[in-house]
């Protein structure tokens, strides 16, 4: 049974009054639904510890994922670079993540159509492969005037984002040396 | 300097404020007052494009009054050695050095390589401190005043504050952006940067350097791993045509002295990676199988070649060139043309859809249904949703861990490539023509891991660190050989795998470790944090003083230690003195702090490797409404542009084309906008595109605060909201107001907020060591209004031409 004195003492301005939080920003102005809340950080399935994908600066992340999905993205208290700091992007991520108009199907446009249509992702690999090769073929340089080797196609060029990882710049850049495609370039020119 | 830290490196910018509350001075030069003037102790308004006369005025400032530290400058830069007789500066040949050969358009710099003779007191008349003491002393304040629009007495409040703060005690940083590097004197601006740090020995210490601040999550990595048409990984350069074999490329790149002399064990061990067993030495390490250049393969050359039909196929991997690249009309025309697109990204881009949606379309330039381009959208896994590094601005790699799994079809670019790689393979196995057999020698046999077939990154990042003999992971780019018993994918990440242990995951929390914070992530080369850090000692390797001590050498054991790892050979005495007949590492002294360089000294003069001098002098942009008052060379000599139809320069000095433009970014948006225009935070953050511009010019002009400008130039007119504002601040150059407009380049047509692009109206001038173009000023028109619909805009565009007096094939 509540008595009329638990009543009294779970109002804030009681609570105010009588206890050490003079200003009646803390403990006074809990009310027990907040008690009762624990953070999605708490019930996760997990917190991995990531990096933020906007500028260079490396802040640390902290990714919580509950049920298979991120349910949220904040700073990395650990991180000697931003002590637990995002700017607005770093902070948005989240919804980068979780974009709604975020593409997940492979779309393909055919020569001058005016519509998208779907393409099964390994039918689409297949068809780049295809495309790779035929015009590497195409446009193969074995020599110059001078019968200096070339091996080369300029027929083939690469503009990578600079949020690339650097096993994936990697892998890129060894492929297209492979495959003699030099027109590779990156935002780090630009 | 060029860099608006407080707001786009905001996280980074906490340091910042953390040291003026320790009493350090923040000033900020910068054509815009932004929040990073707001908390800096000064803010010093320049002219775009004029860095390079108030840099080199610091450094008159800095030899006509002595305040070089000259205990650090005899024995750690070349301010002591002696120019050849025959050069010539600019003070003597007009704005030209010696070596200009105007009809190739480039310099020979047979006269620039130093003599090897050296005058320790500074006092020969060819030694570099005089020639350098001669080469700035018309860059004086008054200069500054008349050329960056800066008035005297700021600049000496900011030269007393640089010189005051720097010395034994002591250390001044600089912090640039891409506010110094999208010029054409792209590299002369930082070059002017370094000679000042070097002659106020603020280099390879504590607190000092010049600090670039990058603008995406690996854009160093890009470069140390680089998908750059002119490098293969840890700088070595591509092959060029002529150079046959390995021997012919070695020569070339290898350094007689210093830590490029064992330029063979890191080429042939990069081949060992790629080729394995295939590269033996009877082959020349396969050496033959790569691609060779034959000059200027970059970005912007490519446009041209798919405008023009050579270059039929295109990746398009996290890019969004309609909209970022400058001149962005230009890459759309040019995305038009080819046979074949890939576009991997999170959302559809501009660069996806153009063939619907391009602004050409409207103005009829373009139609879809001519638009012959094949596009594959191929969706991107984002970066919870896969394992790796990135390399931050501090050269530090920092390893992600894979949160989920990517939706959908979307794949990481390490499944797209590698599964690409080992589809071409399957189709071209078989009796292989020679030009296939360097896809068919490939190392290309990564484990996968789980449902998607995902390769492991961390075999990748194994293999770019290097093995040994016995297949063990190597700890050290001193352990590579040129006998073919290492791999090594990037010599300069050596060590990132030391021990059979992923370096880059460390993540030992701040507190628990030295403010140095070494163990965690892992910087290059060998978990060094601070370059040439063996500067931070005197030559005798003493602390220059016990405040600033950082590295320093232990005569007891006889080893170097400190704070950091040293970036000088551990057991090397400041006392070593190369014996006759060493090379390489060895061949350095123990006083030889910039390790890098062949005589181990900072270069305050540029023997070779630079195209447009050993010196930087002040030439304008390549769009300018001053003359430059220096030089009869108005612009760089050497600097790079595409004379086209679809890229046309304003004229300097141009009625048509008054007014200064520069572009930057927003901390609430990202580069293209791919990554920023489409989060509703982030869209509702920063709504809506706009220029900013002075009251005084808006009075001019008759623009109305939230009302519409239209601005022009040479290539096309764009619509944007108007800001008037006070943080804009006429300048006055050479006795007359120049004004200034700022653009904010997030914008395109598609997104949650959406816009025009405002680098559809730079041209494409390159700095000509780099490449890179000047986007960080150009000149333009500005009207009050919306810009017209449809072909009206080009009827816009084409009178604006003409009264510039420029012909339709973009010549004047």
């Amino acid at each position: 049974m509540v008595t009329t004195r638990t009543w009294i003492g779970r109002w804030p301005v009681y609570r105010q009054l009588t206890g050490e939080d003079d200003l009646g920003r803390g403990a006074a102005a809990r009310s027990r639904r907040t008690d009762g809340l624990a953070s999605r950080t708490q019930t996760a399935d997990k917190v991995v510890q990531s990096v933020c994908p906007y500028c260079a600066v490396g802040c640390g992340q902290l990714v919580v994922v509950s049920g298979g999905r991120v349910t949220q993205i904040e700073g990395d208290p650990d991180s000697p670079v931003s002590r637990g700091r995002l700017c607005p992007k770093g902070a948005a991520s989240k919804q980068l993540v979780t974009s709604a108009s975020r593409q997940t199907r492979v779309l393909y446009r055919r020569p001058y159509s005016a519509a998208w249509e779907h393409l099964d992702l390994d039918e689409a690999m297949d068809m780049i492969a295809d495309r790779v090769i035929e015009t590497r073929k195409a446009t193969w340089e074995e020599t110059d005037a001078g019968g200096h080797p070339l091996r080369r196609t300029l027929g083939i060029a690469s503009l990578g984002g600079a949020t690339l990882d650097n096993e994936e710049n990697y892998l890129m850049k060894k492929l297209y040396t492979a495959l003699g495609a030099i027109q590779v370039e990156n935002q780090a020119r630009i | 300097m060029g860099s608006n830290m407080a707001e786009n490196h905001p996280v980074a910018f906490q340091w910042v404020v953390q040291a003026k509350l320790h009493g350090a001075t923040v000033i900020h030069v910068d054509p815009r007052f932004t929040r990073t003037s707001a908390l800096a102790r000064r803010h010093v308004p320049i002219r775009a494009g004029s860095d390079i006369v108030f840099l080199g005025a610091l450094v008159s400032h800095v030899l006509s009054g002595g305040h070089y530290f000259g205990e650090y400058i005899i024995p750690y830069t070349n301010a002591a050695d002696l120019v050849p007789e025959d050069f010539r500066d600019t003070e003597d040949l007009g704005g030209l050095f010696s070596g200009w050969d105007g009809q190739a358009g480039r310099y020979d710099p047979a006269s620039w390589q130093l003599t090897g003779e050296r005058d320790e007191t500074l006092r020969h008349r060819r030694c570099v401190l005089q020639v350098l003491k001669r080469h700035f002393a018309r860059y004086t304040p008054e200069l500054v005043e008349q050329v960056c629009g800066i008035p005297q007495e700021s600049f000496a409040a900011v030269a007393e504050a640089v010189t005051s703060n720097s010395g034994r005690d002591r250390t001044t940083a600089f912090v640039y952006s891409v506010g110094w590097t999208q010029h054409t004197s792209g590299v002369q601006n930082i070059r002017t940067a370094a000679i000042l740090q070097a002659l106020l020995g603020n280099m390879g210490r504590p607190s000092g350097g010049i600090m670039a601040l990058r603008g995406h999550a690996s854009i160093q990595g890009s470069t140390d791993v680089p998908t750059l048409f002119d490098l293969l990984p840890g700088y070595l350069p591509m092959p060029h045509a002529g150079q046959d074999d390995l021997d012919s490329y070695a020569r070339a790149g290898q350094e007689p002295a210093g830590f490029w002399g064992p330029f063979r064990s890191y080429a042939v061990s990069l081949l060992k990676a790629w080729f394995g067993d295939a590269a033996t030495a009877g082959n020349d390490w396969c050496f033959g199988y790569l691609p060779r250049l034959t000059g200027d393969h970059g970005t912007y050359q490519t446009v041209t070649a798919q405008i023009d039909g050579a270059c039929k196929g295109y990746f398009l991997v996290g890019e969004n060139p309609a909209v970022g690249s400058a001149n962005a009309r230009m890459q759309r025309l040019g995305l038009a043309r080819l046979d074949w697109l890939v576009v991997r990204d999170l959302q559809l881009i501009e660069s996806a859809t153009f063939w619907q949606d391009a602004p050409e379309i409207e103005t009829g330039e373009l139609s879809t249904g001519e638009i012959g381009t094949e596009v594959f959208f191929m969706p991107a896994a984002a970066h919870t949703e896969k394992n790796g590094s990135f390399t931050n601005t501090q050269r530090m790699l920092q390893w992600r861990h894979q949160a989920v799994e990517p939706p959908g079809d979307a794949r990481s670019d390490l499944w797209f490539y590698y599964h690409l790689g080992r589809r071409i393979r399957e189709k071209l196995a078989g009796p292989a023509a020679d030009r296939d057999r360097p896809v068919l020698d490939l190392t290309w046999d990564y484990p996968v891991e789980g449902r998607l077939a995902e390769p492991s990154a961390q075999e990748v990042l194994r293999e770019i660190n290097g093995t040994g003999p016995e297949g063990r992971a190597l700890s050290s780019y001193t352990e590579l050989r040129d006998d073919g018993s290492t791999r090594c994918g990037v010599w300069i990440y050596c060590g990132c795998y030391a021990g059979e242990v992923n370096q880059t995951a460390r993540r030992k929390p701040w507190r628990d470790q030295s403010w140095v914070a070494p163990e965690w992530g892992w910087a290059w080369p060998s978990n060094r944090r601070i370059l040439y850090n063996r500067a931070s000692a005197d030559p005798e390797g003493r602390p220059w003083s016990q405040r600033k001590a950082y590295v320093w050498w232990d005569p007891e054991r006889g080893e170097w230690t400190g704070h950091d790892d040293p970036d000088v050979e551990r057991a090397k005495p400041p006392s070593y003195v190369p014996p006759a007949g060493t090379a390489g590492p060895d061949a350095l002294a123990g006083t030889d702090a910039f390790i890098m360089q062949r005589d181990g000294k900072a270069a305050l003069f540029v023997p070779s490797g630079l195209a447009d001098g050993p010196l930087p002098a002040h030439y304008e942009p390549a769009e300018s409404p001053c003359r430059n008052p220096l030089y009869d060379q108005q612009a760089d000599p050497a600097l790079r542009r595409y004379q086209r139809p679809e890229n046309p320069y304003n004229p300097p000095e141009s009625e048509a084309f008054p007014y200064v433009f520069t572009t930057y970014r927003l901390t609430e948006h990202h580069t293209a906008g791919g990554m920023s225009r489409t989060l509703p935070y982030l869209a509702e953050l920063q709504p809506e595109f706009f220029c900013e511009v002075s009251p005084e010019l808006a009075r001019e002009r008759g623009l109305e605060h939230a009302g519409w400008a239209t601005i022009i130039t040479a290539r096309t007119a764009i619509e944007a909201r108007v800001m008037v504002t006070a943080r804009i601040t006429p300048l006055t150059v050479q006795g007359r107001t120049v004004h200034q407009v700022g653009l904010p380049f997030h914008w395109g047509q598609r997104g949650i907020t959406t816009g025009d692009p405002a680098n559809d109206l730079l041209a494409v001038a390159l700095d000509p060591n780099e490449l890179i173009q000047e986007s960080k000023v150009a000149t333009c028109d500005i009207r009050p209004g919306r810009r017209p619909r449809g072909p009206a805009l080009l009827d816009l565009v084409a009178a604006c031409r003409r009264r510039a007096g420029i012909s339709p094939g973009g010549d004047r």
